[in-house]
């Protein structure tokens, strides 16, 4: 008797049973979702087709933030949390050029030569300031405990989110619309907006890119060889101050690049704080994914996305919760507390050890 | 004139004083040996050589240019290469890519594949296995690959800090057979072991390290004779 007194741990007992109450209730909210009388409100498939496509989309999105601070995380053990600064910094500054370029009629006239120039121009800026930062604010706190650099990296985000703050005021701005971005396409029987098929492409190009740059070049086996042992990486000839360096800017890179195809898809929204968000949910999402993996970043993004679309209405509608999409924060958010609690690891991260922990 | 030559090097972990002004020298061909207990300062010398760590004060010549102000990451391309303790393979990356790092500051693709070539005939095993995730070999073969990787830079001066650690003992007269192969490639070999006993068998020379001083130098034959040493390192009564 008294062993299994011994044993009985309350923490091990109010996990699992969390674990039983989460999943009975996501059962139970979809089953009731799904078996609706038509003239109540049933999703159709093709609703849910759409809002898998949404979510796809914004998941695209989240997967190139989430990518920062993966990559970062991957070589300093450090959470950026000023990244999602990083992807506002670029979304921001560009919007005056996209909207110069669509005043003198370059954006419509062109748009093929005109959109991937606000990208490379946005994914420039964010890479600018993201290797500043971590000159400036980051090298010098490398050897600080990792609680040091934590707390640099939120004082860094209200730096940066005030600075464009004082510049442009706190009103909001918006990217002006692409012609060719409207509109949709039929694809078997399921329409598609053409936005979020430019979102989509133009993610999967910029991933694609970036694993072959870490899978296959020299700077990519000098991050890995970074990210796995810096003092045996320093042995083989390798500057590892250029290599973390490298590393900021590829993070900034794709930060601006996303804020550029976030303002394309989504036109409004364009203010200081706009970063916040994003970033939390690209945060969750390589959390998600499983922190410090490229792979997992990338996975982690798309599933956000699409659990977040999804999610609200399969499970909060059919529990009676009424305005799910509203929801769609709690969860994403419940999801990172989950991931945190059940899996830390995250989808295919590895488990992190002593060393890493 | 020696290829490598300190004098004088004091070396500090913080306000550990970890060597007290040390100085030897170790010529071109030669395997030389620095032999000591736990703690004795192997490590500490070889890093400071290697760039790992600064010396507060003293001098490292190498090829007649003072070295102890550089980065590790350009010792490298000056031609020295250290295997660390404990071995330090890449352990999420395949064989091949291990090699390849060890190549890093090289250009000439050609020339790398002409000696990855060579390594895979001179450990035919790393050959076998140059797909394999390096973390999954085992200890000897990953002391092999460490071995391998440091030659892909070409090295003159090549550091080798204990390299029999952990190794059964079968594996340990492999790792010293190596050693010696490396030597007759011209190679010039700074060894680190607690192994005295092969150490001795393998080096021209040894220096004998106490409480972060160098406290005996001589041939290894010598040292193999010494009363001291015998006692102390090799343990015979």
């Amino acid at each position: 008797m008294s062993r299994y007194l011994d044993d009985f741990s309350l923490v091990d007992f109010t996990i699992n049973a969390l674990r039983v109450v989460i999943i009975v209730l996501v059962f139970w909210g979809a089953f009731n979702t799904l078996t609706l009388p038509a003239d109540a409100g049933r999703i159709t498939g093709e609703q849910w087709f759409d809002l898998f496509v949404a979510g796809l989309t914004q998941g695209s999105i989240y997967a190139l933030i989430a990518l920062g601070y993966t990559l970062v995380y991957g070589i300093l053990l450090m959470i950026n949390f000023a990244h999602g600064e990083i992807f506002m910094a670029g979304a921001f500054t560009t919007v005056f050029l996209a909207t110069w370029m669509d005043k003198i009629g370059f954006l419509n006239g062109y748009p093929f030569v005109a959109i991937p120039l606000l990208i490379i121009f946005s994914g420039f800026i964010s890479m600018i300031i993201a290797v500043l930062l971590e000159r400036i604010a980051y090298r010098p706190l490398r050897g600080a405990p990792r609680l040091v650099p934590l707390i640099t990296a939120i004082g860094a985000s209200f730096f940066l989110q005030y600075t464009f703050r004082g510049l442009y005021g706190s009103g909001f701005k918006s990217y002006p619309t692409v012609d060719i971005l409207k509109g949709s396409v039929a694809i078997s029987g399921f329409s598609i907006p053409i936005a979020r098929i430019f979102v989509f492409v133009s993610a999967l190009v910029l991933m694609g890119g970036l694993y072959w740059l870490v899978e296959r070049t020299k700077i990519g086996k000098a991050m890995r060889a970074v990210s796995e042992d810096k003092e045996v990486a320093r042995l083989m000839g390798i500057d590892i101050n250029f290599v973390i360096m490298f590393t900021f800017a590829l993070g900034g890179l794709l930060a601006g690049a996303a804020g550029v195809i976030n303002g394309l898809y989504r036109p409004q929204g364009v203010n200081f704080f706009m970063g916040f968000r994003p970033g939390i949910k690209a945060f969750t999402a390589a959390v998600l994914g499983g922190i410090g993996s490229v792979p997992g970043a990338m996975l982690g993004g798309l599933f956000l996305g699409v659990i977040e679309a999804i999610g609200p209405n399969l499970v909060m509608t059919g529990l009676g919760i009424p305005g799910p999409n509203q929801l769609q924060d709690v969860i994403a958010f419940t999801m990172l507390v989950l991931v945190l609690i059940f899996r830390p690891q995250g989808i295919i991260g590895e488990r992190l050890t002593e060393k890493k922990a | 004139m020696s290829l490598l030559e300190v004098n004088d090097v004091h070396t500090y972990y913080g306000n550990i004083h970890a060597l007290k002004g040390i100085s030897f020298t170790v010529d071109e061909g030669e395997i030389v040996t620095l032999i000591g207990a736990n703690g004795a300062g192997k490590t500490t010398t070889l890093r400071t050589v290697s760039g790992l760590m600064k010396p507060r004060n003293g001098t490292v010549f190498y090829a007649d240019e003072n070295i102890h102000d550089y980065e590790a990451h350009k010792m490298v391309s000056k031609g020295i290469a250290m295997v660390p303790e404990g071995r330090g393979v890449f352990g999420k990356m395949s064989v091949k890519e291990n090699l390849e790092l060890g190549a890093y500051y090289r250009n000439d693709a050609a020339g790398i594949r002409q000696d990855m070539e060579y390594m895979f005939s001179l450990f035919p095993r790393l050959g076998e296995r140059h797909s394999q995730v390096a973390g999954t070999m085992s200890g000897g073969e990953q002391q092999m690959l460490v071995m391998a990787r440091a030659m892909m830079s070409r090295p003159k001066l090549l550091l080798l800090d204990e390299p029999s650690m952990g190794l059964a003992p079968v594996l340990v007269d492999s790792v010293f057979d190596t050693v010696k192969r490396v030597s007759q490639e011209g190679m010039t070999i700074l060894l680190v072991e607690q192994n005295a006993h092969m150490a001795l068998q393998i080096a021209d020379r040894g220096y004998v390290l106490q409480s972060g001083e160098i406290v005996l130098s001589d041939s290894a034959k010598n040292l193999q004779n010494d009363p001291i040493v015998q006692k102390t390192y090799l343990g015979v009564d």
